[in-house]
């Protein structure tokens, strides 16, 4: 099973509400192997 | 497709864990991680269990009219990736 | 708001972190970060591992990177994989591949919540053999052939990028496609041995832009751990969290239960406490001085006024404190110049700190000579940022996005 390496892109555009949901790749952080 | 008149609630392989901000989400199938970044979303996806329906859930969390479609977008981005599953 | 202003209260539990299970090693690569080799007579015993695990479990940290040394050279690993997964906290290992035989490789088949990542570091034998020694790629590659064989879904090919294999990266990920496995590619961080070779391997700026232009073109489905957030200047940000996570999304619990910022900063400076302790881990997680320390607001110091800050961070913390540079200022491959500037500008007469945590098996490591001074200060120019092209460089010809022509 593949673990994605999407986000959520960070708003650039001007939104009404900001996102309620933000998802990571578990592999998505650093300072681990 | 999500439909906020059916019953939801949470997937059995999902672990829900409550954090100042809101909550983190973790799908073991999926291995995707998710945060839920307020805690009025987090009284929604719990509560879904526990409703008719999720236009319920969103009612009983307290959520304010205007923000109900946005948490409702919410709960579907959830469903398309299997946070939550009718049930 | 980004997720990240939402983590300034810190989180309950790390989201991931490192496990290395033990410092022993049946190789003696050049850059390894924890300097591994020899095992250390006090090493946590199979009964407190499995305590560690049950802390994990009611903490609900979901996941767990198993490395080392090479983890699968403890007896108790398979023992100890069994328990993780048995008390949801599910688990990737980092192994070169030396005790993944047709046997194992049928077992790990079998096993669910489980991933397995083989380093490699060239995807020629003479360049991964040179960092990782006679017979690892070998070794690798038999391991990849195995669980491919055993029919094993997708291990993950971890790749350090270096001076030496920054043009393999095709070749790289015609090996991951090859056996059915995801490539991922890594920072080299002067830690550990690392910082003995990190002059002669990381990679030049130009190499560094290379990369960058790779993974924007080609690594739509290539892990990198979010190393390479210090590259979000150059322009659209990596997927990630686009952060330095020691101490705040992440940490390191080393062989002995010391519990560190992250596995590229096993030094006193970054240690934060001991499992072993009253309270445990999760005490040393929530309590601890050093990680409350981290998670206060960075305020960036002299990088404040660069335009690119927001995106890049500051860089690597590890990659500042062993190229001796201050916490507050550039990294040291800031792709603006200005980490070659503030390098340059280092007192030739402090040694780089170096870590008393060592278990290699060879000679002590040489330690580095004195880095002699030729320019002088390196702080960034805070004229350029305020000027009419502010963003684009500090003048027509300079787009501020590279590093300045030699």
């Amino acid at each position: 099973m593949a673990p994605t390496s999407e986000t959520q892109p960070a708003p650039e555009e001007p939104v009404v509400e900001e996102t309620l949901v933000e998802e990571v790749s578990i592999d998505g952080m650093c300072g681990v192997y | 497709m999500f439909d906020p008149g059916l019953p939801y609630r949470c997937s059995p392989s999902v672990a829900l864990r409550p954090e100042p901000f809101g909550a983190l989400v973790y799908h073991f199938g999926t291995r995707r991680l998710s945060f839920l970044k307020t805690p009025q979303l987090v009284d929604v996806v719990s509560g879904l269990e526990h409703h008719a329906d999720a236009h319920g859930a969103v009612e009983a969390a307290g959520v304010a009219q205007p923000q109900r479609p946005a948490y409702l977008r919410a709960l579907a981005g959830l469903a398309a990736n299997g946070t939550i599953e009718e049930r | 708001m980004k997720l990240v202003d939402h983590f300034q209260y810190g989180l309950n539990s790390p989201i991931c972190l490192t496990w290395e299970l033990t410092y022993a090693c049946n190789l003696a690569c050049v850059h390894c970060l924890s300097s591994s080799g020899r095992r250390d007579p006090r090493e946590l015993t199979t009964a407190e591992a499995k305590g560690v695990v049950d802390e994990l479990m009611a903490m609900q940290v979901f996941y767990v990177n198993i490395g080392g040394g090479e983890p699968t050279v403890r007896p108790d690993f398979w023992e100890l994989l069994d328990y993780s997964i048995d008390h949801n906290v599910g688990v990737k290992f980092s192994t070169n591949g030396i005790k993944l035989d047709g046997r194992r490789a049928a077992q790990l088949a079998r096993t669910d919540y489980v991933d397995v990542q083989i380093s490699l570091d060239g995807a020629t034998a003479d360049v991964n053999d040179h960092v990782r020694g006679p017979g690892s790629y070998d070794t690798a590659m038999r391991a990849l052939e195995n669980l491919a064989a055993a029919g094993f879904g997708q291990p993950k090919i971890s790749v350090v990028m270096t001076r030496q294999n920054v043009d393999q990266l095709d070749d790289f990920k015609a090996i991951a496609d090859k056996f059915g496995a995801q490539l991922r590619i890594t920072r080299l961080r002067p830690s550990g041995r690392g910082a003995d070779v990190w002059d002669e391997l990381h990679p030049t700026a130009a190499q560094q832009r290379q990369l960058y232009d790779w993974l924007v073109a080609r690594g739509e489905d290539v892990l990198t751990g979010d190393s390479f957030f210090h590259l979000s200047a150059y322009g659209e940000a990596l997927p990630g969290l686009n952060l330095c996570g020691a101490g705040r999304v992440v940490c390191l619990i080393d062989p002995v239960g010391d519990v560190y910022a992250c596995p590229f900063a096993i030094h006193e400076q970054f240690l934060a406490g001991n499992v072993r302790s009253p309270g445990g881990f999760q005490e040393v997680w929530q309590h601890s001085e050093l990680f409350l320390e981290l998670r206060q607001p960075q305020t960036g110091g002299a990088c404040q006024s660069c335009l690119h800050y927001d995106s890049c961070q500051g860089g690597c913390m590890a990659a500042k404190f062993f190229t001796g540079l201050p916490l507050d200022g550039p990294d040291p491959e800031c792709v603006r110049g200005f980490g070659e500037q503030a390098l340059a500008a280092r007192d030739g007469a402090v040694p780089l700190p170096k870590s008393e945590v060592d278990h290699s098996r060879s000679a002590p490591r040489k330690t580095r000579g004195p880095v002699p001074v030729t320019i002088g200060i390196g702080r960034p120019d805070r004229a350029c940022e305020t000027s009419p092209i502010a963003g684009f460089g500090a003048s027509a010809n300079d787009s501020g996005l590279f590093s300045p022509a030699p």
